[in-house]
């Protein structure tokens, strides 16, 4: 295992692995987007409570569990960076903090748009809406924090720090938040969590939740591939593979 | 042990008592933060207690954050923390010795000040004692997570700003919890299980909190 | 005594690289002159030899073993900043320090170190009020205060004046002759009385 995955602490092989991902990332993202949406949009069956407005849950469920995840693999991401010092590490961290804030962003959309409907307000202090809106603040800080500084590599081991000092309090704001939301407003009307649904309309989520899981894939490697380009643009090996890139085909 | 306390924690003190103006100044905006609440929501006694425990928890956090900054700015700006580095201490016992003194110079005297607070608020005597146990149990917690946000900014010029928006988020559980504790307290009910969280969540930042400034110091040294 | 040993160290700030497989080694009794110009990454050699900051590659090692707190406890580091708390006196932040090193110093050492410094008199004044010579002085005073083996000094000569700068090159001597080792930072030259002093070079790149 750590033999398989030390040459990934060098930048060069990052990339190169990057390169190789990308394009499969890529085609299965679209490919099961696609289909998840069209499929969950158009043909699955409507609710009986709800009518046609449950169909946000195709893109609001991917993205709130997403944001979760992509927090935590931050976490790890920094974690490893810590430890063994691999710079490539905290740049893998940096090329998911945005991605997951645009999935937790989505997430609080969708969820207030269902909830007009719904609810008859855009914003309800639901229990999953508010932690999410905290993690949104949790991401924000940790992009704030990373920007802060010229020195991309102190800035990546800061932001590393802060993540994992968020990661260790999203499951108790989680839990916090839930307490606090039954104390004040006794139980809401919890949604999406029907325990049994439909196998019609279980697939194109399921389709969908691994779509997304490739999206955020393919767009953390193309941003890490940016990242590696923007702060190591000046080594060589860097040079090298532009030359030959810009030997082969003129398109960049 | 004894060339911290000696060489560290006195130091921090006696640093401390010579800025009397700044040790006064939390304190005075925790007093304003207070008092512009009953101005600003009506004096009705029960729409103040209802908000009273989110009042002094809120004020007590942006208070504590006012003096956050100086936990390790002044030392990294004239290098003493350098020279702190190099001494041979454990940087992780230095770094809960300096959050020891933020603590004693900057929550200590808050609640030293909350039964005027709670005065203003109209807060009745349990709604006052919940206050106190989650104070007491619940600011070292603020000024340990504070020190590490504080220290992973110490190199930037401008941070402050920065630090209140990386601590706010993570301090919420707490004010949850606090707040909770004290409104159980005026329903006559058992906050028991509150305080326990409370002081769970204390006890880990203190057995994690010292690596993670101690890291974080030595970054900002790069 | 023992040998610090620096071998294939490299630096980066801001992604650009200072420096690349440097290597030097200072002895007992060796004063080294490290010279170069702004921004070649002078500080940055001192800091990742003093173990303030870490290389990005390469090792440093002091008696064959990585550099460890019981390196700490034979080094006096001094950099630009002096490491000195503006609000305390002269003598509040010596002993203060003293203290946080494990030193051992009575009142009356404290005050025949500050007359060597000619700094009497000035004792109780807190030490934002000296001006900035004398304050560099109470910082340079750490160097009669902690019995050392080594000392790493980046420009301990600024806003000296000629009697101070002597005054630290004939500490610097004294120290180098009873087996010391020292590696400085100046850019005005060193003028010891017969003593060797080895020049390193950092070229720095634009």
């Amino acid at each position: 295992m750590w033999k398989w995955l030390h040459p990934y602490a060098k930048t060069e092989k990052v990339y190169a692995l990057c390169s190789r991902l990308q394009p499969w990332f890529a085609i299965s993202a679209i490919a099961l987007l696609i289909t998840g949406s069209v499929w969950g949009l158009l043909y699955a069956p409507a609710d009986y409570q709800q009518g046609d407005s449950f169909r946000i849950i195709y893109f609001h469920v991917p993205a709130a569990m997403l944001s979760m995840s992509t927090y935590v693999a931050m976490a790890i991401a920094a974690l490893v960076g810590i430890v063994w010092q691999w710079r490539t590490a905290f740049m893998a961290m940096v090329a998911m903090a945005p991605v997951g804030a645009v999935m937790t962003f989505i997430a609080l959309f969708t969820g207030a748009a269902w909830g007009k409907p719904m609810w008859g307000a855009w914003w309800v202090w639901d229990a999953r809406l508010t932690s999410e809106l905290i993690l949104l603040f949790l991401y924000c800080g940790v992009i704030a924090l990373y920007n802060a500084f010229d020195d991309k590599q102190q800035a990546g081991k800061a932001a590393g720090v802060m993540a994992l000092v968020g990661v260790v309090n999203v499951p108790i704001i989680h839990f916090s938040v839930e307490w606090w939301n039954t104390l004040h407003q006794g139980a809401t009307i919890t949604k999406f969590d029907k325990p049994s649904m439909a196998t019609e309309m279980l697939w194109p989520l399921l389709i969908n939740i691994v779509g997304f899981v490739c999206f955020i894939a393919w767009v953390t490697t193309l941003r890490l591939k940016n990242e590696i380009l923007k702060r190591e643009g000046a080594r060589p090996w860097m040079t090298s593979i532009v030359r030959r890139g810009s030997g082969n085909s003129h398109a960049v | 042990m004894n060339a911290l306390y000696a060489g560290v924690f006195k130091r921090d003190l006696s640093l401390a008592f010579r800025q009397k103006g700044e040790l006064l100044q939390p304190l005075m905006f925790l007093l304003i933060v207070v008092c512009l609440f009953p101005i600003g929501v009506g004096p009705g006694p029960e729409i103040l207690q209802r908000i009273s425990p989110g009042v002094i928890w809120i004020a007590a956090i942006l208070s504590g954050l006012l003096g956050m900054e100086r936990l390790f700015k002044d030392d990294f700006n004239d290098g003493t923390l350098e020279q702190l580095i190099l001494s041979g201490l454990p940087l992780s016992g230095i770094a809960l010795s300096k959050v020891f003194t933020h603590w004693l110079v900057s929550f200590l005297p808050i609640i030293c000040l909350s039964p005027v607070l709670a005065m203003f608020l109209h807060m009745s005597l349990p709604m006052y004692q919940a206050l106190i146990i989650t104070l007491l149990l619940g600011t070292p917690l603020l000024s340990l997570i504070g020190a590490i946000a504080t220290a992973l900014t110490v190199s930037l010029h401008r941070g402050s700003l920065l630090v209140s928006l990386l601590l706010l988020p993570v301090f919420i559980p707490l004010l949850i919890f606090a707040t909770s504790a004290v409104e159980s307290a005026a329903m006559q009910l058992s906050y028991g299980p509150q305080v326990a969280i409370i002081s769970a969540m204390t006890c880990l930042a203190l057995a994690s909190a010292p690596f993670a400034i101690s890291y974080a110091l030595k970054v900002s040294q790069h | 005594m023992a040998e610090l040993v620096a071998s294939q160290l490299s630096c980066m700030k801001r992604d650009k690289v200072l420096f690349e497989s440097l290597s030097l080694s200072l002895s007992p009794g060796q004063l080294v002159h490290l010279r170069g110009p702004n921004g070649a990454g002078k500080t940055s050699l001192l800091r990742i030899l003093a173990g303030l900051s870490q290389p990005d590659t390469g090792t440093v090692t002091w008696n064959n073993r990585a550099i460890d707190n019981e390196f700490q406890r034979r080094l006096v580091y001094l950099g630009h900043k002096a490491g000195l708390s503006a609000g305390l006196s002269a003598i509040e932040n010596l002993t203060f320090w003293c203290a946080q090193h494990h030193i051992r110093v009575s009142e009356t050492t404290l005050f025949e170190v500050l007359e060597v410094l000619s700094l009497v008199g000035l004792e109780e004044i807190p030490v934002r009020l000296l001006s900035a010579g004398q304050q560099r002085r109470v910082a340079l005073a750490r160097l009669w205060l902690k019995s050392s083996d080594i000392w790493i000094l980046d420009e301990p000569f600024t806003a000296l004046d000629t009697d101070g700068v002597a005054l630290i090159q004939a500490r610097c001597e004294t120290f180098v002759r009873q087996g010391g080792a020292v590696i400085v930072t100046s850019h005005q030259p060193l003028s010891m009385k017969d003593m060797p002093v080895s020049v390193i070079e950092l070229e720095g790149q634009l």
